[in-house]
């Protein structure tokens, strides 16, 4: 299979490392020079310079014999717009786009693009360490479940440091599912206590990171 | 005409102020609300003196697009910086909000010849550039 993947960042890096182990014939594309240099020292011929946004960039890629495109950047938008160009410009049929910000979703499925996320993907996200401005990192959902599954992570302000699991005031519909700490993961006991550095992951509701956010973002102690 | 504009920098501005001047109701939405000056470069009163709406967010939020008034608007123009957001937002604006006539401006001639084949209504600065440097070229001879 040939693959093209818009974005080194973690994600994609990853991601290219498993599918070429996994035999198939992967093109990452980067724009950040310093970034690709990085990755070309690994990945080599692998990896082509420039922003997948442009047709000239996919083209020179090979975006018109690719059986998958995947546009794994921090950016919503050109996430998007690479998915619909490899879709409806060049004729891929199989495409997979990240949503960074959960709010984007509907602009996705608005414009023809399904965004899914692989079982690699969750994966290679419980190793990724980018948390968005609201603390928590959207991480799998389970659409046709109805769940979804959030990373968050816990500093010495959360109102969470210190707690321990039962005392934790979620909303019904929410459960913390792991934790990570010092890189290990594992599941809590109720009487677990939550300690800053802790990484959380729980499975939700859709539509309760809100109440989540409050559990675990910094100052709101008094609030809640 | 109801006129919304996101993107308030040289060329929205620009656009805006001809469009209020030419009758239109005008709106305006940026993230940054340091534009809304930019907006009033040469006038003599303020913006909303003059009759135009100016809206601080982003062009792919619900809640500012709506504060911007998407749901009145006959003609939305997308003229933020980025090339990727204009066409991501304005695509929002005609598949999402059904907006009549949507604009939008794309700096990438490749790009803006195929959204434009795809029925968005592109306009290319660079293209324009392009033309007026090779005719002027020829006139040289």
């Amino acid at each position: 299979m040939y693959v093209i993947i818009a974005g080194g960042g973690k994600v994609g890096w990853n991601l290219a490392r498993e599918l070429i182990a996994k035999g198939n014939e992967v093109t990452l594309i980067e724009s950040t020079r310093t970034r690709y240099l990085t990755i070309e020292q690994e990945l080599e011929h692998a990896v082509q310079y420039g922003d997948a946004t442009e047709l000239w960039v996919l083209e020179r890629a090979g975006i018109a014999r690719a059986d998958l495109a995947i546009a794994v950047t921090g950016d919503d938008e050109d996430n998007l717009l690479i998915c619909q160009m490899a879709k409806e410009k060049y004729l891929c049929e199989r495409i997979i786009a990240r949503v960074n910000n959960p709010r984007n979703r509907s602009w996705f499925e608005l414009l023809g693009i399904q965004p899914a996320v692989s079982a690699t993907d969750l994966i290679l996200r419980l190793i990724e360490h980018e948390v968005p401005s609201y603390g928590l990192v959207h991480l799998l959902d389970l659409r046709d479940e109805q769940l979804e599954i959030i990373e968050v992570e816990v500093t010495s302000s959360s109102p969470a440091a210190g707690r321990a699991v039962q005392d934790m005031h979620l909303p019904e519909g929410a459960l913390i599912i792991s934790l990570l700490r010092d890189g290990r993961g594992f599941v809590p006991k109720a009487d677990t206590v939550i300690q800053a550095d802790d990484e959380v992951l729980l499975v939700l509701d859709p539509g309760l990171e809100d109440a989540i956010t409050a559990q675990f973002a910094p100052g709101t102690l008094d609030a809640a | 005409m109801f006129i919304l504009i996101v993107g308030a920098g040289r060329v929205g501005s620009s656009v805006a102020r001809s469009a209020l001047a030419a009758g239109h109701t005008v709106s305006v939405l940026d993230e940054d609300p340091l534009s809304h000056e930019r907006l009033e470069v040469g006038m003599d009163r303020t913006w909303e003196e003059a009759g135009g709406r100016f809206t601080v967010g982003h062009g792919m939020e619900v809640d500012a697009l709506t504060e911007a008034g998407i749901l009145d608007a006959d003609v939305f123009i997308a003229s933020t910086d980025g090339d990727n957001t204009n066409l991501t937002i304005s695509q929002i604006a005609q598949k999402h909000y059904e907006v009549e006539k949507v604009i939008v401006r794309v700096m990438d001639p490749a790009r803006a010849a195929w959204y434009s084949e795809q029925g968005l209504h592109t306009i290319c600065p660079t293209q324009h550039a392009i033309e007026m440097f090779t005719s002027a070229l020829g006139e040289i001879g």
